[in-house]
């Protein structure tokens, strides 16, 4: 069968599936469990106007139910089991993860990462969408700006080991020590700064996202009312920091919670350039260690990243939900 | 506080579009300048350059005697109320009036004492804690004022402030502004609008407008009693003032005129040369000075088209004698329902029929006037 037309069949069995169950079960409601007749008809209409939501709300339920909640309430059961799956430890698993130097270096690099790039990333979007809107050419810096968010993390990764490489012929940091007359050095191997070397990778893709959508947010302000603040006698600084940016709060910290979460995801990065090595590892990148080889482990690791997460996505909801009143 | 002199003040955007040429205006302390004009007529961008907000590209704007043409809008001594409020959406109502003077580095006391006191003036003393989006449109535009205010400007600028409200208490905040006005008598304002009703009951003095230049300045009974030009003549009063073809036959202190649509002769208070005799004119009567007559002498005879009864008055359209003529308007006292269809003979007292012969205005003959080449409406 062509391809084509198995895409046609399962559209047509997959949307007309679901107009099926909400008229059938409708119907089945409505003329088998509570039929509207006989001397009970007012009751059963009451009681079928009530189950009504919920048969209606069963598909969505059941397929969140079956890719969310279940997959976060297995991988919290599998965390608490050993290696092999088949011994229940408790928080064993957990306690170990404690215990270990290495994930407490994940663990803190990590946080460093979470303040660090969202940051970094959103600040530098914000100045380089507000320069480029005031630019002739601002278009094209745009789309320069934006371009390392269509490469993926392990191109871009390998983009800048080139940029990192010890050898001056290659590296242009070294190329530039070697200019100055310094001797070459490996980038990535001197302690703790290495951390914020693999973090100015993230920086770099990420500041076209927030420049986009900040360049999106700065245009839609009233220009009355910075005209109102230059008339009021206000510099640009003011302007932008007491004018422009209050008035874009809420998509700044949209912008910066999103990169937090994306940032708690990325291990390419490290795995790619590093390989974790150097004190440089952070969770996810700690997590892929363990995978396939301690799944209960790498479950356990999996959780923390989630818990650690949590409050930026509560947060993020609340803000977005505040925005929509 | 201020005397604003604009000498040959131009506008050209991209060194090749005018908008505006040769605006001479000289405002005195204490006036309310109203601009007014057609859409398009640059009244905004005028008022936007006296602000700092546009360039000037020709000519000088002095302020008390300054040029001002490249003090910055802050250093000028002006405030302004914008059409869209332009409240600061994320601070108080405190905040928003109180912000020029932070800016400008005064103390806390002195920045409370003026917000309180404008607050209390424009009784918003009730709302400064609140955020604009709280507050209703004339709340807003209040608010607007009062961050005016607070700085203690010279020139007040208003850019259509009241159209975005609507009409009932479009009346209310022009009654306000008159009112705030008459507590600062030596404040100086300009006031932009499209609104004929706000311009004729606020302004000291009207300044209209169109195609680039000034068409006429004068107090709003002078433009409505002596417009200089057929422009200002229809742009002035609604509806617009009718203008009839016509003849002068006799000359002197008072002008005899033969109609081309009347019969006989009728008079008008403007006063003509000899050499007018023969002459082909425009004889403008308004609407509302059009009176029904049995006589043998009338200005303007037609078959009423339509007739529109607002109670107080009955307007009388009639049919246009070409298709791309205005209709002539008559506004009559009372009711005239039953004059629909009716051949109607009209004319006017003399000290109501104006005359203008190549589009100016007999009275204003000797000036230099300026003639917009557009249509007033």
């Amino acid at each position: 069968m062509s391809p084509i037309i198995q895409g046609i069949i399962t559209i047509i069995i997959g949307v007309g599936g679901c107009v099926a169950y909400f008229y059938f079960a409708n119907l089945v409601l409505d003329k088998v469990i509570f039929p509207a007749r006989g001397e009970k008809a007012g009751r059963n209409i009451n009681r079928a106007n009530a189950v009504r939501p919920w048969i209606f709300l069963f598909p969505a339920m059941f397929a969140l139910g079956l890719y969310l909640v279940y997959p976060v309430v297995g991988s919290f059961m599998r965390s608490l089991y050993n290696r092999a799956g088949d011994e229940f430890i408790g928080f064993g698993n957990y306690a170990q993860l404690l215990a270990s130097e290495d994930f407490r270096v994940a663990f803190f690099n990590n946080i460093l990462w979470v303040i660090f790039v969202p940051a970094a990333a959103t600040f530098l979007g914000l100045l380089s969408a507000q320069l480029t809107d005031r630019l002739k050419w601002g278009n094209i810096a745009k789309s320069l700006i934006f371009m390392p968010m269509a490469i993926s993390f392990v191109g871009a990764s390998l983009i800048w080991k080139f940029v990192y490489a010890q050898d001056p012929d290659i590296g242009i940091i070294n190329a530039i020590r070697a200019a100055l007359g310094a001797d070459p050095l490996d980038p990535l191997q001197i302690p703790f700064w290495n951390n914020f070397f693999l973090m100015v990778i993230l920086i770099w893709i990420q500041t076209g996202f927030a420049m986009v959508i900040l360049s999106a947010a700065l245009r839609g302000i009233p220009e009355e009312t910075v005209e109102a603040a230059i008339i009021d006698g206000a510099n640009p600084f003011q302007i932008f920091f007491k004018i422009k940016v209050p008035q874009i709060k809420s998509t700044i910290m949209v912008v910066w919670t999103t990169i937090t979460v994306l940032v708690l995801k990325v291990f390419d990065i490290v795995y790619t350039m590093t390989g974790g090595n150097f004190d440089t590892e952070i969770l996810p990148s700690y997590m892929m260690d363990f995978m396939f080889r301690d799944d209960g482990l790498a479950t356990a690791v999996a959780f923390v990243i989630m818990v650690t997460v949590l409050p930026v996505m509560i947060w993020n909801i609340r803000q977005s939900r505040a925005e929509m009143r | 506080m201020a005397d604003l002199k604009l000498k040959d003040v131009e506008k050209t955007y991209g060194g090749t579009v005018q908008v505006l040429r040769d605006i001479d205006l000289e405002i005195e302390t204490g006036e309310l300048i109203v601009f007014v004009g057609p859409s398009g007529c640059g009244k905004s961008t005028l008022l936007r350059m006296i602000a700092g907000l546009e360039k000037i590209t020709g000519g000088t704007l002095e302020i008390d005697g300054m040029v001002v043409n490249d003090v910055p809008p802050s250093e000028r001594g002006i405030a302004m109320v914008f059409q869209s409020y332009a409240l600061y959406p994320h601070m108080t109502v405190y905040d928003n009036m109180a912000f020029a003077l932070k800016i400008a580095g005064k103390s806390k006391s002195e920045i409370d004492a003026a917000v309180r006191a404008a607050a209390d003036k424009l009784q918003l003393t009730n709302f400064l804690d609140r955020l604009p989006k709280a507050l209703s449109g004339g709340q807003r535009q209040r608010v607007a004022i009062g961050r005016s205010i607070v700085r203690d400007p010279k020139v007040y600028l208003f850019d259509e402030p009241l159209s975005n409200l609507d009409a009932a208490l479009r009346v209310a905040t022009r009654i306000e502004i008159a009112q705030l006005k008459e507590q600062m008598p030596d404040s100086t304002m300009i006031y932009v609008t499209h609104d004929q009703v706000e311009a004729m009951t606020l302004a000291s003095r009207i300044v209209v407008l169109a195609g680039g230049g000034i068409a006429q300045v004068g107090s709003p009974l002078d433009l409505y009693e002596k417009p200089n030009s057929t422009f200002v003549a229809q742009f002035i009063g609604s509806p617009a003032m009718n203008l009839l073809g016509g003849r002068i036959v006799g000359t002197g202190d008072q002008t005899t005129l033969q109609l081309d649509e009347g019969a006989g002769t009728i008079i008008s208070h403007y006063p003509s040369r000899p050499e007018d005799e023969g002459a082909e004119v425009k004889v403008g009567i308004r609407p509302e000075d059009m009176i029904a007559t049995d006589g043998p002498e009338f200005a303007y005879s037609g078959k009423v088209d339509i007739t529109e009864a607002l109670g107080e008055v009955t307007l009388l359209y009639f049919e246009k004698s070409a298709p791309d003529h205005d209709p002539v308007i008559a506004k009559l006292t009372g009711i005239h329902k039953d004059k629909r269809g009716q051949e109607v003979h009209l004319t006017a007292k003399p000290e109501k029929v104006h005359v203008f012969k190549d589009g100016i205005s007999l009275l204003h003959r000797d000036e230099d006037v300026f003639l917009p080449g557009v249509q007033p409406h």
